[in-house]
């Protein structure tokens, strides 16, 4: 059955829109940071937080066709169609980089060119002994590549989907599992550069080895929060009749899985650092929790338990009601985890959540799900001819 | 109804009936040990003795027979339990995590991996215990409650959490194995005819009757073991990795350490798996269950571990350099090029430059080819242990107390002696147990064995 986008949602969606752009346009007016430098990290915050989830889908989608893995077949489509939004995410984020490299923000610290002149009085020389990797033109470049080849990929896989469609057969899957041991070693080194570029980078004299994976798994269980909404609701809509409690179910083990997964690498990053004490790495948890504290440690807190406590039981998996109440609390949860890694960084304890947050965020997300939706029309909801479909149709556990 | 795809390939080869399951698996219990298992045993038996022979000399002399000093406080000792506990990890990660993840291969291997990782972490267990000099007093690593005055464990320490985490590991892996074994016991009791054996496994099989209402409950409580064990896979290395981690050592001090310990646990697990596996499917004639697709699958295993390991080594290099801090760039430096830069160079190749070889499909799944890399992998995985501990602390920050290790020959026997006793135990398992969860098999023959899935490919 094809998607139909209607009327009604085009319409909300385009609320959240003019919703974010008032919040834009009254924030950037009313922003008294330096350098405007709030409202920049909120377009980071929001560019990055859903990119992240489309980035996720990808990661999502070349990991089933890696392991051959069958029960998510039935709802590769909802996969394909967050993925999707890479391109406007894409976008957003050069956008973003571009007005730091015109110090429109003075985000990223290092990209001041007087912090490398020994003559200057804001010389710095921990940042000049960087010099060799944080330097534009190399950023540049290697933003570039990491977002060309993750587009690239994107509408790879999402072509050879449709092309499946028509012609069956096994080779587009056999072909397609070598494409995404491609796409993952590439996703291996460039998840974890690619964090410490956009985003460790704001700290810049912070760094932390276990940073990179602990972005991905951020972007991961993002990506499955709305991965699971958005199939609880086209089911709900009639539009997925191969889907059973099953699917939803084993999607909300990934869920639960994942933030368990994300809860121990940040408690990992930050018990080793914590305990070890020492001041260069340290100084990085100072600022969070002597500013940030209650929504530092909610945000850790409600990310872990409520997935953990609320999704322990089976039955609970296969309740759409319990799936949706914490998909939507730790999906807020989650945005706050990109918060907390970009605000500090950016305005120090000068930090607020008020309309532009809250208007901006509702933007972005009416954004995200028009696009996403789009491409939920652009093609049929249910895979044809896929070699594990039946296998999928079939799952009951 | 579960419906498999016909393009998987089959897991269960030639025309098997339940039946010949049954007596294939039994084969090795009910017959005569054949002259090989002889040979290994006595080899087994003879490191065995000879490592036993140099803990007693160890205990009875003192902790200065090993070759530390001063400087390098820890090294072929913590080496050791490390490189142990890692290869313990392939099993709950089979048992457990592929279970959750409904991968029916894990059947051909999880018997011998759990009893593998079972034995593993007894002879990692080991080396605390010796380290500690006066093992008769090993009982104050518990927090007992307190009749030694005030003399209480640290709870601060990383090393007790280890014993928490090790202990915990190890009880749940036993559990688990054993709960597995019961149908299997039970099955053997009912086939064999001597007395002996007949009163030996009906006590091992705990009255086993395989009504419906028991293997319903086997089922279940597969799964919650399954749920507990998951978790434990990532502590226990992750607290291992905290030893060093928690530290201020450079070298030592990172945050990757562990996810990354967890990743490399699993790595050399699944090495030593394919160890163990590629002899014994040939001596006891089980190349219709571990097929050439287990091992390919176990191989990919082992290149996504190794890849992942090797991320996180460059990530190190990186983030030493990156970080401006001259000691931790000097750690590094000196890893690469230090007088110990020979064992770098073998981790790196071992670990992350020659698994890459199996991006071939011809090459993972040629068996020779495999069970010559597993060798590589297990050894590597050793340096790598090597190489954060000793070359971390060999030049501290006083370059006056720089100094090198030499093992004497009690690091060395003892080293020798637990993989003499690990073997000892493992030829024992593979003579007296059933190595294939039989009866779980005889669940997917129908499924994915290869004569049922060649009649529906019509």
């Amino acid at each position: 059955m094809d998607f139909i986008f209607t009327k009604k949602a085009r319409l909300i969606f385009a609320a959240f829109m003019l919703i974010g752009i008032v919040a834009m346009v009254m924030g950037y007016a009313n922003d008294h940071s330096a350098h405007h430098n709030r409202f920049w990290a909120n377009i980071f915050v929001n560019g990055f937080f859903f990119f992240a989830i489309s980035l996720g889908a990808l990661f999502f989608l070349a990991l089933q066709y890696a392991t051959e893995a069958s029960y998510m077949v039935a709802l590769k489509r909802v996969i394909e169609g967050i993925s999707q939004y890479i391109f406007i995410g894409s976008a957003i984020l050069i956008v973003f980089f571009l007005a730091g490299t015109l110090h429109w923000h003075h985000i990223y610290h290092w990209m001041d060119p007087e912090v490398y002149d020994i003559n200057s009085e804001h010389y710095d020389k921990i940042i000049a002994g960087k010099a060799a990797y944080l330097n534009q033109p190399f950023f540049w470049i290697r933003t570039l590549v990491y977002l060309g080849v993750w587009t690239f990929f994107a509408r790879l896989f999402r072509k050879r989907s449709l092309l499946e469609d028509e012609i069956g057969g096994t080779k587009i899957h056999f072909k397609n599992m070598t494409y995404a041991a491609i796409f993952l070693v590439f996703f291996a080194f460039t998840s974890s550069t690619a964090s410490w570029d956009w985003i460790m980078s704001i700290d810049t004299h912070w760094f932390s080895t276990l940073f990179g994976w602990y972005v991905f798994s951020g972007m991961w269980v993002s990506f499955l929060i709305v991965f699971v909404l958005l199939s609880i609701w086209l089911k709900n809509k009639g539009y997925l009749p191969n889907v059973n409690k099953s699917h939803i179910h084993d999607a909300g083990k990934w869920m639960f899985a994942i933030s368990f997964l994300w809860t121990y690498l940040w408690f990992s990053q930050f018990m080793l650092i914590w305990y070890s004490n020492i001041p260069e790495e340290v100084t990085y948890y100072i600022t969070r929790i002597e500013h940030y504290k209650w929504l530092f440690f909610g945000m850790f807190f409600v990310n872990f338990l409520f997935p953990m406590v609320i999704l322990m039981a089976r039955d609970a998996k296969r309740q759409i009601g319990y799936l949706i109440v914490v998909g939507v609390i730790i999906f807020i949860g989650h945005w706050l985890d990109v918060y907390m890694m970009i605000m500090p960084g950016s305005l120090g304890h000068h930090w607020h959540i008020g309309f532009m947050e809250i208007g901006m965020f509702i933007g972005f997300l009416g954004l995200f799900l028009y696009t996403v939706f789009n491409a939920f029309t652009k093609a049929p909801l249910t895979v044809k001819n896929h070699p594990f479909l039946d296998e999928s149709n079939h799952l009951s556990i | 109804m579960h419906q498999e795809a016909a393009i998987r390939e089959p897991l269960i080869l030639g025309e098997k009936t339940y039946g010949e399951i049954t007596d294939d698996v039994m084969a090795s219990v009910v017959g005569k040990a054949n002259k090989s298992w002889w040979i290994a045993i006595g080899i087994a038996s003879v490191m065995a003795l000879w490592g036993i022979g140099c803990i007693l000399y160890l205990l009875g002399t003192g902790v200065g027979t090993w070759g530390l000093n001063k400087t390098v406080g820890w090294a072929w000792d913590i080496t050791n339990f490390v490189w142990w506990v890692g290869i313990g990890h392939a099993g709950t990660l089979i048992s457990a995590v592929l279970l959750l993840f409904r991968q029916k291969w894990r059947m051909a291997i999880n018997r011998s991996a759990e009893a593998m990782t079972i034995f593993a972490v007894m002879m990692a267990a080991v080396w605390p215990g010796i380290h500690m000099g006066r093992i008769w007093l090993a009982y104050f690593v518990f927090p007992l409650p307190n009749q030694f005055g005030s003399l209480w464990v640290n709870f601060n320490s990383p090393l007790l959490w280890d014993v928490f985490a090790i202990s915990t590991y190890f009880s749940v892996s036993l559990v688990f194995w054993y709960i597995g074994l019961i149908p299997d016991f039970a099955t053997i009791r009912d086939k064999v005819t001597h007395a002996v054996p007949k009163k030996v496994y009906g006590l091992l099989s705990f009255g086993w009757t395989g009504n419906a209402k028991a293997w319903n409950r086997f089922e279940e409580i597969s799964l919650v073991l399954a749920g507990l064990a998951t978790p434990l896979v990532f502590s226990v290395h992750s607290i291992v990795s905290m030893d060093f981690a928690t530290s201020v050592i450079p070298g030592w001090h990172t945050t990757i350490f562990p996810p990354y310990f967890v990743s490399g646990a699993v790595f050399s697990g699944f090495a030593m798996v394919q160890t163990l596996l590629i002899i014994m499917r040939k001596v006891m004639n089980l190349e219709n269950y571990i097929t050439i697709k287990h091992i390919e699958y176990m191989n990919i295993v082992i290149i996504v571990t190794g890849s992942i390991v090797g991320v996180a080594y460059l990530t190190e290099l990186f983030i030493s350099w990156y970080s401006g801090v001259e000691y931790e760039a000097y750690a590094f430096i000196n890893r690469a090029t230090g007088p110990y830069w020979w064992s770098y160079w073998a981790m790196m190749t071992c670990n992350v430059i020659s698994p890459q070889v199996f991006w071939f499909k011809k090459l993972r799944t040629n068996i020779t080819f495999t069970f010559f890399m597993s060798i590589i992998v297990n050894i590597g995985m050793w340096f790598e242990r090597f190489v954060i501990i000793v070359t971390s602390l060999h030049r501290d920050y006083l370059p006056s107390s720089w100094t090198m290790f030499h093992p004497t020959f009690v690091d060395i026997g003892c080293f020798i002696g637990t993989i003499g006793i690990f073997f000892v135990l493992f030829l024992l398992f593979a003579r007296f147990f059933p190595v294939l969860p039989l009866n779980e098999l005889k669940t997917i023959l129908k499924s994915s064995g290869e004569q049922y899935k060649k009649n529906t490919d019509h």
